[in-house]
């Protein structure tokens, strides 16, 4: 009987790990494909790569949707951290029923949402106060905070709310001033969340289409617009040879943070083991 | 006596100036909090919550020609009296046409379909991961967390290489002999589908996994020594204890799925109509601004109810 459902579930592991990696496979395998049809095998070859990096648009559109991802993911990690801080630290303010609702609505809000809002808001703005002038990578960047905050914010939150409030309290009845806890204790603690913040919110925004094509102007294409643009019209075997790359460089990406954080984890284990140990010989 | 005032004033002085000290601390410290919620909270109403203000007040306009294109809704009389002018004719056109209404209500039933779907695919992943032993959790944890750090567009454009007319599914069918001509999978609500389950699937297995973790399993061996058979330990036991982290999943493939753009765009092409997709291409194509509000004011309503839901579910998670 245990047998069976461990069988069970064990075919269903693989079932789902096959579904969800084999498409990505055949995408990478397809990109090293000759012939110009991408479903029709031609032979082994790196010619698409070559168009690739021969792309001058691609390229373009690579540094402006970069340089989006490194300022969003910056401002977004600030933001969210205050954010998340009040949240947890705080207790009872004015208004907090409305500002948490506010820092999470943006998880869940369809993108079409988001995307009509925030461009009628520029173009109202720019109507009254003639700010923005020309929608592109200010507006985006904005557009890319606003919802990357709230992912940092709940990434803070659960962060803090697992962290003993001690260390604080202790470095408080101590003397120091709140400010220096904060700069002193509660930063270097959420360091690791502002780091995973980062990641998420840089990611966030190299992969959104929908919002910033509302809010974008004319000329500034970001990646995900130059793809969507397209493979709209169908296959394209360069569009294979872009998303290899990601993949890959996403995979290392993610194998190495993912190996880091387990080392991290276990070290601080053993810290607090020695710790014990010194505690116990203490009091011996 | 001189002596003893000059101490005295010079006690008052001191314990006026560690008051003013002690005051202007609360100051710096209340005023650094102000600073901290302040800060995200004004981004979040001047880009947030203003926003949605415009969208209803856009909603209620009529489509104009000009720049913008919509009618103004205050506006000065020429007798110098404020007239308001709401206009619900948008509204009362989306429910009035067939094309919209049927829209909404094929959104919905995808969205719900896709979610149960989910379901079936994720609760047994979910279940294997937990009961896998700690080493391989991690690996596994981690892939299924890849792909959601991988482009989502590409993601769904490896479907439209896997489906099309000449993709590899076909491709492969004709090969070993199973059919003759290639099945039309491509730009179906087959492939929308398809579509929607790899992408959100991991929103799916996620809580799930975060809430089979903490249950207690040895309920499973009592109910199992006290002679219940699998199927009845599965559903009077593990389902009912599940159910908190099966809401929380739904919701989260229920709601981007309802209004999504991009699966329906590149996967269903023209024959799958979904709200998002008709929103997107109102106010690009048609300009219709008006309409395009409204469009987007009702697919709010409709969300507005699970989106509170898994507001109040996540709150009392971070509360616990």
């Amino acid at each position: 009987m245990g047998q069976k459902r461990s069988t069970f579930l064990f075919s269903a592991l693989c079932f789902g790990m096959a579904f969800l990696y084999i498409p990505m496979l055949l995408l990478i395998i397809y990109s090293f494909n000759y012939s110009k049809i991408v479903p029709v095998w031609g032979g082994w070859s790196l010619r698409w790569y070559k168009v690739l990096f021969e792309s001058e648009e691609v390229w373009s559109a690579l540094t402006l949707s970069l340089k989006i991802a490194v300022m969003n993911a910056t401002f977004a990690t600030l933001l969210g951290t205050l954010a998340g801080l009040a949240l947890v630290r705080f207790g009872r303010f004015k208004g907090r029923t409305l500002f948490s609702g506010m820092i999470t609505a943006p998880l869940v809000m369809p993108e079409v949402i988001t995307g009509l809002s925030l461009l009628l808001l520029f173009i109202t703005m720019a109507e009254l106060i003639g700010w923005p002038g020309e929608r592109g990578i200010t507006t985006i960047t904005i557009a890319h905070i606003t919802f990357s905050m709230a992912y940092v914010a709940v990434i803070i939150q659960s962060r803090l709310a697992g962290m003993a409030q001690d260390l604080e309290e202790a470095a408080m009845d101590l003397g120091s001033k709140p400010i220096r806890v904060l700069v002193d204790i509660t930063l270097p603690l959420l360091a690791p969340g502002m780091v995973a913040g980062w990641l998420l919110a840089f990611t966030l925004s190299l992969d959104d289409l929908v919002i910033a094509s509302f809010v974008t102007g004319p000329g500034a294409n970001t990646l995900p617009i130059l793809i969507y643009s397209r493979i709209r019209l169908g296959l394209r075997p360069d569009i294979n040879a872009l998303a290899t790359i990601i993949i890959v460089v996403v995979t290392i990406g993610v194998i190495i943070a993912g190996y880091l954080m387990l080392r991290q984890q276990k070290q601080r284990e053993r810290d607090m083991q020695m710790a014990a140990q010194e505690v116990v010989k203490l009091d011996a | 006596m001189n002596d003893n005032a000059t101490a005295a004033v010079d006690r008052s002085e001191r314990s006026s100036m560690r008051s003013l000290t002690a005051v202007l601390m609360q100051r710096i410290q209340s005023g650094w909090k102000t600073l901290v919620v302040g800060i995200p909270n004004v981004w979040l109403l001047v880009f947030f919550l203003a926003p949605f203000f415009i969208v209803l007040k856009i909603s209620l306009a009529e489509s104009i020609i000009a720049s913008p294109p919509f009618s103004p809704l205050v506006e000065w009389s020429e007798e110098g009296a404020l007239i308001l002018q709401v206009i619900f004719d948008n509204f009362i056109f989306l429910w009035e046409d067939d094309l919209y209404f049927n829209t909404y209500v094929n959104s919905i039933k995808i969205a719900i379909i896709s979610t149960v779907l989910c379901l079936i695919v994720g609760y047994p992943i979910a279940y294997g991961i937990v009961r896998s032993s700690s080493t391989t959790k991690n690996i596994l944890l981690l892939m299924i967390i890849l792909p959601f750090w991988t482009s989502f567009l590409l993601r769904v454009y490896a479907w439209m290489g896997l489906l099309a007319d000449q993709g590899t599914i076909n491709s492969f069918l004709i090969w070993i002999g199973l059919i003759e001509k290639p099945i039309r999978m491509l730009y179906t609500e087959f492939a929308v589908y398809v579509g929607i389950v790899y992408s959100y699937v991991p929103f799916m297995i996620l809580p799930l996994y975060a809430n089979m973790e903490k249950l207690d399993m040895s309920l499973h061996e009592a109910a199992a020594d006290l002679g219940a058979r699998p199927m009845t330990t599965f559903l009077t036991v593990t389902l009912p204890m599940t159910a908190p982290g099966i809401l929380a999943g739904s919701l989260l493939v229920f709601i981007p799925a309802a209004g999504e753009f991009v699966i329906p765009d590149l996967l269903g092409g023209g024959n799958v109509l979904m709200i998002g997709r008709v929103l997107y291409n109102e106010f690009n194509s048609n300009h219709d601004w008006p309409v395009a509000a409204a469009v987007a004011i009702v697919l709010l309503l409709i969300l507005v109810i699970p989106m509170m839901l898994y507001q109040h579910i996540q709150s009392k998670q971070a509360e616990s």
